[in-house]
């Protein structure tokens, strides 16, 4: 067997996440994504527990959006089933969108909108009370008091990164779905933004699911890593114990074994 | 620390079709080009219009009695035509910010996202078409609203029509991206000549008419022409229009649901791009 693990063995029984009560956030056997002739994902399972953040790693077209967009309801799989919060995905979606959010370079807000109105007319989307408050809480957490009354489009992209993340925590969600969070970010805003993520989890005891290039960031936040390539997962483990299999001191040295197909420690 | 209300409700939400309206409101006033262009194009038309039924009427006995049959019938047009534009604007907005995906994850449900934009499409329209029909009673003596009851009964059907055609047209571009842009702005220019807006539906080829009268605007500008040159209100084509509407708003409907399937089949919602 070469770097691919069984997914059966990964996503049920073995992983470290797995959750051990069987109410995990989220719940996905054989999902299978096919466009036209290309399988974007291809037969993927995993759980993730609550209140963990789980990294989905690999490179481009690895399958880390198309599987995020799926466990979000925008993107139907082709085959396969998803359980987010205990309801199955898409059919008993409304049920549980309330509950969970999502930050993706794929999405924008609002250009012509103030940071506030912009906020105000999420919040309003998700019912939160007390609405005037949260935005308030949210501009001090996330630095964001003197962009409040401007244009979105008139905003730096560190600053529309902070907004974006402000809009994904407006209903304080338990569940957060983040695809390359930081990208295009610079490393103090990054690492800013990351700080705030950890104590986002911490304090709501939510779960986060990020996708992401970046192994700083997710050997940083992820309690547990699950290694795509060509939409078929290939490793999922703790960050140590993909290093210790790998025999490698970073992340970034078991991407580049995965991506150039070399094997890891001990497989046959 | 805020509370979440119930996220199980599975009725409509007025709560989040305020939302909705609240963001194309904010997004309306935050820009005066927008509001300008509300007004320019109607009032460009009545003038135009005004103009040659003034003409016409001078020169022509039929026209003279006809009354406003020209100036009502490029009122009623435009509600038709401005209240497509305005619901698929609305729509146009989220692809054009790439927002689409923010809402089709928020709680936010097709329909009340479509309720939102009729909404909208009601102010639009009253932002251009009511100072239209004043500009038509001070320059050209002609009284939209002196149709009285009937008004309603014509103004009902039409604003049913251009709400199926834009939830259709809308679908189109969610399924197609924007590179199907132009079917928004276009495809209410083909029920224009059958619609027989300013002429009888008599004047078309009689295979014709019966694919005129399969259109709701149909009976609208033959109901209007009979009560402003024979002074008749035909409830009877109103109710027919209506049930014609009935038929078409449900297939419209259905047909975006089937359009919005198929763009989360194929991933086009991540995107929204051409």
């Amino acid at each position: 067997m070469n770097g691919q693990m069984q997914q059966s063995e990964t996503g049920q029984g073995k992983s470290p996440a797995a959750d051990a009560s069987g109410s995990a956030a989220i719940d996905v056997a054989h999902l299978v994504k096919v466009y036209k002739t290309t399988r974007a994902v291809d037969g993927v399972t995993f759980r993730v527990a609550r209140g963990s953040i789980t990294g989905l790693l690999g490179g481009n077209g690895a399958g880390k959006t198309t599987t995020i967009a799926m466990i979000m309801g925008l993107v139907l799989p082709t085959s396969g089933r998803i359980q987010v919060l205990g309801a199955s995905i898409p059919d008993q979606s409304y049920d549980v969108l309330g509950r969970m959010n999502f930050e993706s370079p794929y999405v924008d807000m609002p250009m012509r909108l103030t940071v506030r109105q912009n906020l105000t007319v999420f919040g309003r989307l998700y019912a939160v009370k007390h609405l005037r408050e949260r935005i308030d809480q949210l501009a001090a957490d996330l630095d964001l008091r003197d962009l409040l009354d401007r244009a979105n489009r008139k905003l730096s992209s560190g600053q529309k990164t902070r907004v974006a993340l402000a809009k994904a925590l407006i209903n304080e969600p338990e569940l957060l779905l983040l695809d390359e969070p930081t990208a295009s970010l610079d490393p103090d805003t990054a690492d800013w933004v990351r700080q705030h993520l950890e104590t986002y989890r911490k304090t709501h005891n939510a779960t986060i699911l990020l996708a992401s290039h970046n192994m700083l960031e997710v050997e940083r936040l992820c309690d547990r890593i699950i290694i795509l390539k060509r939409g078929t997962i290939q490793d999922d483990d703790s960050p140590d114990r993909i290093m210790a299999r790998y025999n490698r001191d970073t992340l970034e040295e078991v991407f580049l074994d995965v991506a150039r197909g070399r094997l890891r420690e001990g497989a046959p | 620390m805020s509370e979440i209300a119930s996220p199980h409700q599975r009725t409509i939400s007025l709560h989040r079709i305020n939302a909705m309206v609240l963001r194309y409101w904010y997004l309306l006033v935050s820009s005066w080009p927008r509001l300008l262009e509300l007004v320019y194009w109607p009032a460009l038309q009545i003038v135009t219009w005004g103009f040659l039924q003034t003409y016409i009427a001078q020169t022509s006995g039929f026209f003279a009695k006809a009354g406003g049959a020209l100036i009502g019938a490029v009122i009623l047009w435009d509600i038709l035509f401005r209240g497509q534009l305005g619901f698929s604007i609305s729509f146009l907005e989220e692809m054009w910010a790439r927002n689409l995906g923010n809402l089709m994850m928020s709680p936010l449900r097709p329909i009340e996202f479509l309720l939102s934009m009729m909404i909208m499409s009601l102010i639009r329209l009253a932002i251009g078409v009511i100072p239209m029909t004043l500009m038509a009673l001070f320059f050209f003596g002609f009284n939209f609203y002196a149709i009285g009851l009937p008004l309603i009964a014509f103004f009902c059907n039409l604003i049913f029509t251009s709400w199926s055609v834009g939830v259709f047209a809308s679908g189109l571009v969610l399924r197609n991206g924007l590179g199907a842009e132009s079917i928004v702005w276009t495809l209410m220019f083909a029920v224009m000549p059958l619609a027989c807006i300013y002429y009888p539906v008599d004047v078309l080829p009689a295979w014709l008419q019966y694919v005129a009268w399969m259109l709701p605007p149909t009976y609208v500008f033959e109901g209007m022409r009979t009560l402003l040159i024979d002074h008749v209100f035909r409830a009877d084509l109103m109710i027919e229009a209506f049930l014609i509407n009935a038929l078409l708003f449900v297939a419209s409907f259905a047909t975006f649901m089937v359009l919005l399937r198929s763009a989360k089949r194929n991933g086009s919602l991540l995107g929204g791009g051409e």
